[in-house]
């Protein structure tokens, strides 16, 4: 079974004077372990369709199951808990709590999952370990370079254990050495866990690390490649 | 962790928090500091009231109440006292001949007071013998003695060793004149009472005006402690029921004899209360402002918390936290250097001389002595406790309105 399907999902704005259709029909399965890279131009709809799939935003028409359930049968508070327990999540900046250290903020999501503290530190120290940041653990995220911030935003993402980890242009804010080696990150953490990520980007260097290329049009896929890499 | 994020979020700002935290330390200070000099002005009023005036308790047949007519005496007011002595926590009684007379001099003439007391029981009950300026207290050995205040010395224009001619009503009915030698002056912080106060020896006043000289219609108790009011004068009430019953004798503490003390006292407390409450219900709205401050430029974090999975109790809990931190530490501080400060002035008082002229001539000194009672700080803590979390609602509902979705999109 797929971790995601959507069934004819629409998304519509009326928010503005012509409603606007950010997401318009979109039919998508995604498998466990996928590497998947959401394209497309700016306004196509990238966002809007990844905050669907979060669980941050609900679709206007269609259904998103992820694995048997309708998110679109929960309730707001269920959502959360569903979102708390089930999605990783890796923004595009200010990802990390400031009054956290890296530590703290690596923690924080198994806290709320109310892991056991001993636990939590495990995974912490192993993660940390594993993204590069083992030795910046007591530091303040105003204290790590963006590409460093990334790297925890990811850790933290993993060492909540979710069933897959939504990635909104994770790259945008950063250089080319750290856009390279967050993406080699993400790669190796999908092959290490298994964990599904799946990521919007305009960054060609992360659509040539991708296994499966979604493009996105005017809210409506174009395009779906599959790579082996 | 929750605790950890709500007090760090709170120096993140550290300017305005600390501005609202020396607003709370300074209007705590000034309601505490209100309420001591409040609490400690009524009190001493009260005190040397007591001391000095009416006593703790004081026993009248009722119909002395209306005039002062000496005609109204106490039955056997000489076995009641002893009686009154044998009670627990009576340290004195006085019996007095007391009445409504003329004093005049050569020059004046003045409504008074005339209090005939024996003058070593009386000594015991009423503190007036400290306040004596110029000559001595009443002993037996003087003849016919006199000791004025010094208010009604200088209306009469008399003093020590002048004459004091006193005019009443003896026990036949008959106007009747009699001269005391002023033997001392006083002066208490009550001018109103200084003004209308004689003591002379009840010997003499039951001589002059015809009663047997241990006739009293006055008796006054002194407790040990005026938190035994209550109690000693429930037992005074059995003891002497029987002519309480038949309207012979009526039994007042020193509330009942002074009403409008008490009355004053309880608006005194009222006042401090109310103003607690004003001050810190206005400090409440800048807390109000702060934390939604704090919540507009936290809109993307919170709705990055909320995209994580926090749910709506854990907002709820960190933004409540950080209300009462934030209120909580302002007030603690001012606590703390209030108790200092009340401690140091309930030692050294405060002298408001500028304003005592006022005060003095309706019973209150000029230096004051601070009080708070421990039920003042215990409100203080609890409304400061309600009014934060009252503070953190609109707080609140501005982070639990956030969508997510929009609050991440948000731009700096
Ligand atoms: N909250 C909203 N209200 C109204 N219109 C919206 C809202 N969010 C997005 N849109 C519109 O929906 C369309 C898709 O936006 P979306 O942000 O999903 O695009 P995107 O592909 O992520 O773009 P970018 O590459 O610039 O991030 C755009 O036309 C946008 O203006
Ligand atoms: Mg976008």
């Amino acid at each position: 079974m797929s971790i995601i399907e959507t069934k004819g999902v629409y998304k519509t704005y009326n928010t503005t004077k012509v409603p606007v259709n950010a997401v318009n029909g979109v039919d998508l399965k995604i498998e466990e372990g996928e590497f998947t890279a959401i394209v497309g131009p700016s306004g196509s709809g990238k966002t809007t369709l990844l905050n669907m799939l979060s669980g941050l935003d609900l679709p206007t028409r269609g259904d998103i199951f992820i694995e048997n359930t309708n998110l679109k049968g929960l309730s707001s508070s269920q959502l959360i808990d569903f979102r708390l327990n089930n999605i990783g999540f890796v923004f595009q900046a200010y990802n990390l709590i400031p009054v956290l250290t890296v530590k703290e903020n690596t923690e924080f999501i198994m806290f709320l999952q109310k892991v056991p503290k001993r636990e939590r530190q495990k995974r912490v120290k192993e993660l940390l370990g594993a993204v590069g940041i083992g030795d910046k653990m007591d530091y303040k995220p105003s204290q790590l370079s963006g590409g460093q911030q990334q790297r925890v935003a990811v850790a933290r993402a993993l060492a909540s254990r979710p069933k897959y980890i939504i990635a909104d242009e994770p790259t945008a804010n950063l250089d080319s050495v750290s856009t390279s080696e967050l993406l080699e990150l993400m790669a190796q953490m999908n092959k290490k866990y298994n964990t599904t990520f799946i990521f919007a980007t305009h960054d060609q260097r992360v659509m040539d690390k991708a296994r499966r290329i979604l493009t996105i049009e005017d809210g409506k896929i174009l395009k779906d490649e599959q790579f082996d890499r | 962790m929750l605790r950890a994020i709500a007090w760090r979020n709170l120096w993140r700002n550290k300017l305005r928090s600390s501005i609202i935290m020396a607003a709370l330390t300074i209007g705590i200070i000034g309601a505490v500091e209100m309420d001591g000099y409040m609490t400690g002005l009524t009190n001493q009023r009260v005190d040397a009231a007591i001391a000095n005036e009416v006593s703790d308790i004081q026993l009248h047949n009722p119909g002395f109440l209306l005039n002062q007519e000496t005609k109204y005496l106490i039955p056997h007011a000489g076995k009641k006292a002893d009686e009154i002595r044998k009670i627990a926590n009576v340290k004195a009684v006085s019996v007095r001949l007391k009445g409504a007379a003329m004093a005049s001099s050569a020059n004046a003439g003045a409504g008074i007071s005339i209090n005939g007391v024996v003058p070593d029981d009386e000594y015991r009950v009423s503190d007036l013998h400290d306040h004596i300026i110029e000559g001595t207290y009443l002993n037996n050995k003087q003849k016919i003695p006199a000791v004025i205040g010094q208010k009604l010395a200088k209306k009469l224009n008399i003093g020590v060793s002048d004459k004091l001619i006193v005019t009443m009503t003896d026990s036949t009915g008959t106007i009747t004149n009699g001269a005391f030698l002023v033997v001392g002056i006083y002066k208490t912080s009550n001018t109103d009472f200084d003004k209308s106060n004689v003591f002379v020896t009840r010997k003499d006043l039951a001589n002059l005006i015809g009663y047997p000289t241990n006739a009293g219609d006055e008796i006054a108790i002194l407790l040990n402690s005026n938190q035994h009011t209550k109690a000693v004068t429930k037992k005074l009430n059995t003891l002497f029921s029987a002519e309480v019953k038949s309207h012979k004798l009526i039994i007042q503490s020193w509330d009942q004899i002074q009403p409008l003390l008490k009355s004053m006292v309880d608006m005194m407390n009222y006042f401090s209360y109310l103003f607690l409450i004003i001050v810190l219900a206005a400090l409440t709205f800048a807390i109000i402002n702060t934390m939604l401050m704090s919540m507009m430029e936290r809109t993307r974090e919170i709705g990055m918390l909320i995209a994580l999975g926090m749910n709506k109790r854990k907002i709820v809990r960190m933004v409540m936290l950080e209300t009462l931190f934030l209120s909580i530490i302002g007030a603690l501080v001012g606590l703390a250097i209030s108790i200092l400060l009340v401690d140091y002035l309930s030692i050294h008082g405060l002298d408001l001389s500028s304003f005592a002229k006022g005060l003095n001539s309706i019973g209150y000194s000029s230096t004051v002595y601070f009080q708070v009672n421990r039920e003042f700080y215990f409100t203080t803590v609890i409304v400061v406790v309600l009014l934060a979390i009252l503070a953190s609602i609109p707080a609140m509902m501005r982070a639990l309105k956030l969508q997510p979705a929009t609050a991440i999109r948000e731009e700096d």
